[in-house]
């Protein structure tokens, strides 16, 4: 088809980029978030500026933390964080999943409706209400009922022994609970979305449901619950009030999932209004920086993992 | 009841006594007896009664919402999937009802499905074509000869099989539905089940499909569900017209013949109709 000259003309005003000052507009917009990533990070460093010349990189391998002799090092806090983040998602995210799928079948819209409502208010909870129900209810019903007894059978495996009201464990548990909306939603969202054709060929080809959940529509859904996964870890990292209150405080790399620890979180908000001098504000706002460092890298490696799964099978 | 009437029993039954005798007419594989289907209280099927010969492709027409995809999900009990509906009456695969029976793993691996779409599995292409005998837990020197006889048979394994491994996503729409019916096709079933199969294909790989369905003739029973006519005329032996009765909204069976006879010479005024195009 020849182009008509009105066609023609059409086109030259038509253009596909926007106006250039929209185009400007939306620029500056786009990079406010970035901006504000590299100010915070920028201001971060300066604050911390005494601390980094004093310590260097050993203050990230440094194990003691000691305000009278200025002796700062952050590794007992990256652990704790890590470690409790990741004991977190171990225990909230085959229940998570395990709830999504429920939830995301058809039928019985009444439970289904109402289970996913209270899943979600979960999320509603603020955290220092966590803090304190852990600090009274939860911790002492598990020290009582599941720390003291494991412990005491198994007495001889280190890292299962000395229970405590407050530790590693407890703070795991109650991040797991302030996790669980997030991750259940989302893979929710995620399952329901997977075509209900592949269902219903699995279910043609003699699969029972269990089959076609485990081996169709799981491996359907996976990114996007990894994705959900990776959200529910970068909340349980940040998380500070709750597991500030159920931790234990120990600035130790702990002998037992069952001893008291700490977090970067928790010392930053337990120490930073009572931080006095030069070194010891800025060692503070250090673990900041190096708890900003953990939480990047959870991300990064997230991102990597996501694209070479993505290359294995393309879904 | 018997397990193989002839098919002119039915012909005659469906109010055609004329045409007892049907050219190259077979044993029937599945009897459909008085099978009236419900969602909830909706009744969607009322007093269906033919008979589905064997190793022949019956096609299922009629306009929309006639009630005729509703009809191919009893035959592999597909409607178990949604809550609330139920089917009352029979269908007899080699004599055994359908309807009642328990154990709808074995009934959905003498019955396969193809679907509208294809929807390949999230895995590789043999990984799909593996995945109903892997449920059956066949030995993996079995399962192995099974994929590549079954991608043979579906006439795709020229295509893919130095890419067996590749993820069955990055195939073409015509490859993934012969992938489909590959897939369906790895445990031997009796009876392949095609609803739409062709309708989100382009000509060429439609054409294929049709290939493929008389060839694949010779060994299972088809049935197809299809809107588009010229297709039914061109690939199927028999005929099934359906219609949703303007009363009572539920879809019946108007009219039941070989293929060259419902389009020849159609009894039903509303049959004619709706082949001659004044209609749906």
């Amino acid at each position: 088809m020849a182009a008509s000259p009105t066609a023609t003309a059409l086109r030259a005003t038509i253009s596909p980029k926007p106006p250039d000052r929209f185009r400007t507009l939306i620029g500056v917009v786009a990079t406010t978030a970035p901006a504000a990533l590299l100010l915070i990070v920028v201001v971060l460093f300066q604050q911390a500026w005494p601390s980094v010349t004093h310590f260097g990189l050993g203050f990230l391998a440094g194990s003691t933390w000691n305000p009278v002799t200025l002796q700062f090092g952050a590794w007992p806090g990256i652990f704790g964080t890590v470690a409790t983040s990741l004991m977190a998602l171990v225990i909230a995210l085959p229940v998570g999943i395990a709830v999504a799928i429920v939830l995301a079948e058809q039928g019985q819209a009444g439970i289904r409706g109402a289970v996913g409502i209270a899943i979600e208010l979960l999320a509603a909870i603020p955290s220092v209400v966590y803090g304190i129900w852990a600090l009274y209810v939860l911790g002492p019903w598990t020290f009582q009922h599941l720390e003291s007894p494991v412990s005491d059978r198994f007495n001889s495996v280190g890292w299962l022994s000395s229970a405590s009201p407050r530790s590693l464990f407890t703070a795991s548990l109650v991040l797991a609970v302030m996790i669980l909306p997030t991750l259940t939603a989302v893979s929710r969202d995620v399952i329901r979305a997977v075509p209900r054709g592949l269902k219903e060929n699995a279910i043609a080809l003699g699969s029972t449901w269990w089959e076609t959940t485990w081996r169709v529509i799981l491996p359907s859904a996976r990114a996007g619950i990894f994705g959900a996964t990776i959200l529910a870890l970068g909340r349980a990292l940040g998380e500070t009030i709750a597991v500030t209150m159920v931790i234990g405080n120990n600035y130790q790399i702990p002998q037992s999932i069952f001893s008291p620890a700490y977090t970067l979180a928790s010392v930053i908000a337990n120490e930073f209004t009572e931080a006095t001098g030069d070194l010891y504000p800025a060692a503070l706002v250090e673990l900041g920086l190096a708890l900003i460092l953990v939480t990047l890298s959870a991300n990064v490696i997230a991102l990597v993992l996501v694209r070479s799964a993505t290359a294995r099978a393309a879904i | 009841m018997a397990d193989r009437r002839p098919i002119e029993q039915t012909l005659a039954q469906v109010g055609r006594p004329e045409l007892l005798t049907v050219p190259g007419a077979s044993p029937a594989k599945i009897n459909v007896d008085s099978l009236s289907f419900f969602y909830g209280r909706n009744q969607a099927l009322k007093d269906v009664a033919f008979d589905i010969p064997e190793r022949k492709i019956t096609a299922i027409i009629g306009p929309s919402g006639c009630g005729k995809t509703t009809l191919l999900r009893v035959f592999n009990r597909m409607y178990d999937l949604v809550p609330g509906a139920h089917a009352e009456g029979h269908v007899l695969l080699d004599g055994e009802d359908v309807v009642s029976t328990r154990n709808l793993l074995e009934l959905r691996q003498k019955v396969g499905m193809v679907f509208q779409r294809p929807s390949p599995f999230p895995m590789s292409i043999r990984d799909n074509v593996a995945f109903a005998p892997r449920l059956l837990g066949w030995p993996s020197a079995r399962i192995k000869t099974v994929v590549e006889q079954s991608l043979e048979r579906a006439a795709l394994l020229e295509e893919v099989k130095d890419r067996l491994n590749d993820p069955a996503a990055s195939l073409s729409g015509g490859q993934q539905q012969r992938l489909a019916i590959a897939r369906c096709i790895a445990v031997s079933p009796q009876v392949i089940l095609m609803d739409e199969p062709c309708s989100a294909l382009d000509p060429v790989a439609t054409t294929k499909i049709e290939d493929l369905m008389s060839a694949l003739m010779r060994e299972f029973t088809i049935v197809i569900v299809t809107h588009n006519m010229q297709q039914a005329a061109r690939v199927s032996d028999f005929t099934a017209f359906m219609l949703m009765n303007p009363e009572g909204r539920f879809g019946e069976l108007i009219e039941f013949a070989s293929t060259a006879d419902l389009f020849n010479r159609p009894q039903d005024d509303r049959t004619e109709a709706y082949i001659t195009g004044r209609f749906g």
